[in-house]
């Protein structure tokens, strides 16, 4: 009885928080989310109309498509080259693997916010490296391109990391093993590494969805230099956004930060299952 | 009190957050001030909701030796600006004679209302709009027309490309406000001495009229516990000359009060950046020419980036900046609808 009550004791300090700084914000923006707050009229009951209007909202459909495409493309980049990293520098064959290692990864240590500037720089149309070479990315069409670029930059080190240390995990026996039956560093990296790495490629996808369906740091910085590509809705939190702070609709907001969080929910699920599925 | 810029003051008493300062004697000023500043702090139902502080009346600043270099005479009307974009561009293609930044709704709204265009009117709950209105259609045709002909630069403003380009000799102009010539003596330092300033070139030639972008007024807010101190040192901080002539000499606002503006002393001022130009004197007279009557939306930053995304966006694709402006109403209408005002059209 005693240590079940201290166990609770034990769970309380972050019981507390987790309830006031997680749930009670999500319970009231689930709140606002049923309701429509007007200019004139005031704040009536509007029920799920906040959640049909947004299925039908080809704004929010767009940017959904778009952070959808972003997904599919950046992620497989992103994660390809953190593997071959982690892969590098696992090998033991790198000089200075440590200066490697701490190269990639330093990008994300840079703040989001201090990376999008950076690149901005770097993207700059009249003064940037990239534009002496008559090359603008800051276009509708290379817009998307550009930040996947910027995510890769910043992220890749990131993943590098989560595979490096789950290498390390693996038991020198399996390697011994694989050497005892001729197999080379190619060889232990596609048959022993890589199965092993699996659990952790799978946490970092995971995390690449919820990245991804949230971009929001880069798209908004970027804003300021190409206001006319990069639109109030670009991506579905860009567009929760601008609805709460620039069109006063903090419901109709809530209602699509909703809808965006229930998505990230299938979409990580779909890929823990499919993961789970091919392994059997 | 909050420091409120004009084209704010809708956006905030649409929700009653302004006090209305005529029980504190606030009828009485108004003769302190210009007038259409005076219209611009003017509720529907004739509150004051603040006392104007600076102004924004527009002008037309201009590299006066890139002018001298290329042979252009300063245009007094928009056909010559055009003619001069052209010969400028043609004579060497690095130089545009000004940017029309496809994001500065600022700029935009104050070359709608010189040309005459009257694209909110407000009544309580019930809102006019025509951001499409002749006026509206004729300002955007002409600016996508040059856009299109890519003699004048669309590159977004205040923004490291926009900076440098005006240190750089990229623009030739900037249409700008009163307030402009001293930020630009601040942001574009070593081009120093190369520049005058002119009023806006105008749609009829002999005709004399200008727009407003920017400024700022002292607002009361409701929720104050001492209101009646709150407004009369809202009236003081800017009716009195003295406080008003500190804010022009030291916080280099643009003044909002006749006295001031007819002050000798003041307009006689040089300015060294523009040559030793007498800006005040100049800016003075186009306060002046401010079109009366325009009204600001009750929810202005709806609009623009409305605007943003339809005629921004054609002025910097180069597509049919006019027509735009028919989705910039299209978006605006159903969003006044949809915040529950009663939309009259055109």
């Amino acid at each position: 009885m005693t240590a079940k009550r201290a166990g609770y004791v034990f769970v309380a300090p972050f019981l507390v928080l987790f309830l006031l700084l997680f749930m009670f914000p999500l319970g009231y923006a689930a709140y606002l989310s049923l309701f429509k707050d007007q200019l004139v009229g005031g704040t009536v009951f509007a029920g799920l109309a906040n959640y049909t209007r947004a299925l039908s909202d080809p704004q929010l459909l767009q940017g959904a498509g778009r952070v959808g495409l972003f997904f599919l493309i950046q992620v497989p980049i992103m994660l390809l080259i953190s593997l071959a990293a982690a892969l590098a520098i696992d090998s033991g064959l790198l000089r200075a693997a440590r200066v490697f290692r701490l190269g990639v990864f330093l990008p994300y240590a840079v703040p989001s916010v201090v990376a999008a500037l950076m690149w901005g720089y770097l993207y700059g149309p009249s003064f940037g490296p990239l534009a002496r070479f008559g090359f603008d990315p800051l276009t509708d069409t290379l817009m998307l391109p550009a930040l996947g670029n910027i995510v890769t930059w910043e992220f890749a080190g990131y993943n590098m990391i989560i595979l490096y240390a789950a290498l390390r995990t693996v038991p020198a026996e399996r390697y011994e093993a694989a050497a005892v039956d001729g197999a080379g560093p190619w060889r232990t990296a596609w048959s022993i590494k890589i199965p092993a790495l699996r659990p952790a490629l799978l946490l970092c996808l995971v995390f690449s969805v919820i990245g991804s369906f949230q971009l929001f740091a880069e798209p908004n910085l970027v804003q300021r230099l190409a206001p006319n590509v990069i639109n109030a809705a670009y991506t579905p939190n860009l567009y929760a956004y601008s609805l709460a702070f620039t069109s006063q609709q903090v419901n109709y907001a809530a209602a699509v930060s909703f809808l965006l969080g229930l998505v990230i929910l299938v979409v990580s699920y779909a890929v823990l299952y499919t993961a789970n599925r091919s392994r059997r | 009190m909050a420091q409120v810029e004009f084209q704010y003051i809708p956006t905030f008493s649409i929700t009653k957050s302004l006090v209305d300062l005529r029980p504190y004697g606030a009828d009485a000023n108004k003769s302190k001030f210009v007038d259409w500043t005076w219209g611009q702090v003017t509720g529907p139902n004739g509150e004051i909701f603040a006392y104007p502080q600076d102004t924004g009346p527009m002008g037309m600043v201009y590299r006066a030796d890139l002018f001298a270099k290329y042979k252009i005479d300063v245009p007094k009307t928009w056909d010559e600006f055009a003619a001069a974009a052209r010969k400028l561009h043609a004579a060497d293609g690095k130089v545009y004679l000004t940017d029309m930044a496809a994001n500065e709704t600022g700029a935009w709204h104050g070359l709608m209302w010189q040309a005459g265009s009257k694209p909110y009117t407000v009544n309580g709950t019930t809102v006019g709009l025509a951001v499409n209105d002749t006026a509206s259609k004729k300002v955007a045709d002409y600016w996508g027309g040059l856009a299109k002909e890519g003699v004048v630069a669309t590159d977004p403003d205040f923004t490291d490309t926009w900076f440098q380009g005006l240190n750089s000799g990229k623009y030739a102009a900037w249409l700008t406000a009163a307030w402009g010539p001293v930020f630009l003596g601040g942001s574009a330092k070593s081009t120093a001495g190369k520049w005058k300033a002119a009023p806006l070139p105008q749609w009829d030639a002999g005709s004399n009229v200008s727009g407003n972008w920017g400024g700022s007024t002292t607002a009361v807010i409701k929720g104050t516990a001492n209101p009646i101190a709150a407004a009369k040192f809202a009236e003081f901080l800017n009716s009195d000359p003295e406080s008003a002539k500190m804010f022009n000499t030291v916080q280099n606002f643009f003044p909002a009060t006749t006295a001031l503006l007819a002050d000798p002393s003041f307009a006689a001022q040089k300015s060294e950046f523009f040559g030793g130009q007498q800006l005040n004197q100049l800016f003075g007279q186009i306060g002046d020419t401010v079109n009366k009557g325009w009204q600001w939306p009750p929810f202005l930053d709806q609009s623009n980036q409305d605007w943003t995304e339809t005629v921004g966006k054609a002025l910097a694709d180069k597509a049919d900046a006019a027509g735009a402006t028919d989705q910039w109403q299209q978006r605006v209408t159903s969003y006044a609808k949809d915040q529950g005002f009663t939309v009259n059209a055109g």
